[in-house]
């Protein structure tokens, strides 16, 4: 309980700060009462249009990678596991990719998150047809692993053929994953899809703690393991998806976040599940703060903050439990 | 009554029947030993009645809903997994989640089931220690309190006492023994015939798939028996704690 206390204070102040910290310099009276549509029109404009769907995406995006990086270790019972694995979100990337380099992003607002979150349906569609409704876990990585490949080979393709840079950079930019000036019709698309794939994902706790002792083990205590890795999957896939399609590929946080909490979470893959659904949206809210405190002129992208804090983070986790892990 | 009854149960490996046509039951206050070579079909055996496998035939607890069979038989694999750094008490407060609901916190009934089985394999001073810095045969100890802390009528276990020293097989096999005085009733696949002879009420000795005998120890650890399905030449002493097997050779 304590954790969750602390990281219930945590995620809110970053979520605070995500959205009382900002180019404009707006007091935080100033900008409470813009975000309910009092005072300066200009200032309720930046909190509602601009900051409130970062601030939100951030933290929706943190947890459903959080939440599914958790999920993913759990059910494969190994630390490096982590949501890219399955290869929605390559897929989904592929999808936004497409609809960068064929114009059709331009066409409408949401043409690029509902190209991306299509893709994503098709790689979940793909991997349950080569994985089988019952299988084993390996099957499952082994499929994610191969539609990864193809996604990722189609998307090097598409840059290849890029007829001018321009869409190129774009491109490049996108993958490197943002949340910055997206609207709140972006929240709207991506929420319903994210909770549903929270909701999947938050049932599996039970199974996850009783496939600490294996496979045959759980089943045995009466965890059905066809369906808990149906719903993994599903729940992954719309999380994952969702957040790829609005914010692009950020890494890490699924690898990083669970592996840091493990330790306060008593090692149970069910605590640790809601655990890095916080640590989540608090990790990505700080990446994305990040990104406007330092170069706020140069548009700096949340990926690549992300990779630079969780890439050292990582290192000295290693350092510190090398002889846990060896 | 029976806590298990099994009727001409196949398993099969492809087309090769690795468990053929296998009939037994169990009732409560039986420790049953399934004893046989390697590659005898004891573990196929044991999951194929659990349902774990897909097998022809019938099995009474493959035939229960999944959340039933686990309130009625525990289950300790033969690989001995902790994936993860958890504490040995929350380790073996796994073994009451049958009985949780989604999300409920261990109540007063589960933890006692959890000090009882902590007490009873001798691992009280282990509570908070975490079970994956433990050595071999602690975890294996760890693993079957798990078991224990399941509390139901029949325990099924695949050679849980491989990798103990002497102390503890024995210690483990009495806990067994216990259980079926208490009423419950033990399934359990070992290699070390004696203990087997010493601590089992029935034996069952398996051969390439089929049960080649079931009975008391002293009727299923003949000579004549263990030359046939193990290839073992030995000696068999009849003593008051029951046969001891001295093996002398290996027949070819």
């Amino acid at each position: 309980m304590k954790l969750f206390g602390a990281l219930v204070v945590l995620t809110g102040g970053m979520f605070l700060a995500s959205l009382f910290v900002g180019y404009a310099a707006i007091s935080a009276p100033e900008g409470l009462a813009a975000l309910f549509g009092q005072g300066n029109p200009l200032y309720v404009t930046i909190m509602q249009d601009i900051r409130l769907p970062r601030a939100l995406l951030a933290a929706m995006v943190g947890v459903s990678l959080g939440l599914s990086g958790a999920a993913m270790q759990g059910y494969l019972r190994n630390p490096l596991a982590e949501p890219g694995l399955i290869g929605v979100s390559g897929s989904a990337a592929l999808g936004a990719v497409i609809a960068l380099q064929t114009g059709l992003a331009a066409a409408f607002l949401l043409a690029l998150p509902i190209a991306a979150l299509a893709f994503a349906a098709l790689a979940v569609g793909l991997i349950l047809l080569l994985a089988g409704p019952r299988g084993s876990s390996l099957t499952l990585i082994l499929a994610g692993i191969a539609v990864s490949a193809f996604a990722a080979a189609l998307t090097s393709l598409t840059l290849n053929l890029s007829p001018n840079p321009y869409a190129a950079s774009e491109i490049m930019f996108w993958l490197m994953g943002s949340v910055a000036n997206r609207a709140m019709s972006h929240v709207w698309l991506a929420l319903p899809i994210m909770a549903l794939g929270w909701i999947l994902l938050a049932g599996l706790g039970r199974g996850l703690d009783a496939l600490t002792l294996g496979e045959d083990a759980a089943e045995a205590l009466g965890i059905s393991l066809s369906r808990l890795r149906l719903q993994l999957l599903l729940g992954t896939a719309a999380a994952v998806g969702a957040a790829t399609a609005v914010a692009g590929a950020v890494g890490f946080v699924g690898l990083v976040v669970p592996h840091i909490l493990r330790r306060f979470a008593h090692g149970r893959p069910s605590t640790l599940l809601w655990a890095s659904a916080l640590g989540g949206a608090a990790m990505v809210l700080a990446a994305d703060l990040t990104t406007r405190l330092i170069l706020p002129d140069r548009d700096l992208k949340l990926g690549v903050v992300m990779a630079l804090i969780g890439a050292p983070l990582f290192l000295h986790l290693i350092y510190k439990t090398r002889r846990e892990i060896a | 009554m029976t806590l298990l009854t099994v009727q001409n149960l196949t398993v099969r490996r492809g087309e090769c029947p690795v468990v053929d046509n296998a009939s037994f039951a169990i009732s409560p206050g039986e420790c049953v030993g399934l004893i046989g070579p390697n590659g005898a079909g004891k573990t196929s055996l044991l999951r194929g009645a659990l349902g774990l496998l897909p097998f022809e035939g019938t099995s009474t607890l493959a035939a229960l809903p999944t959340r039933k069979r686990s309130a009625q038989a525990a289950w300790l694999p033969q690989n001995r997994e902790i994936a993860w750094p958890m504490s040995v008490e929350r380790i073996v407060a796994l073994g009451r989640l049958p009985y949780l609901a989604r999300g409920a916190r261990l109540g007063p009934t589960d933890q006692n089931a959890v000090d009882a089985a902590l007490t009873r394999m001798g691992l009280q001073t282990y509570r908070a220690r975490l079970a994956t810095a433990l050595s071999g045969g602690e975890q294996a100890r760890v693993l079957i309190a798990r078991t224990l802390a399941q509390d139901t009528p029949l325990l099924m276990a695949d050679e849980p006492i491989a990798g103990l020293d002497p102390a503890a097989q024995i210690a483990t096999l009495q806990v067994f023994e216990a259980l079926a005085q208490e009423g419950r009733a033990v399934l359990t696949s070992l290699h070390d015939l004696s203990l087997a002879g010493r601590y089992c009420t029935r034996l069952i000795l398996m051969g390439a798939g089929r049960i080649i005998a079931d009975g008391s120890p002293r009727d299923v650890l003949t000579p004549d028996l263990l030359a046939q399905v193990f290839r073992l030449q030995a000696e068999v002493l009849d003593t008051p704690h029951g046969p001891i097997i001295q093996p002398l050779g290996v027949l070819t």
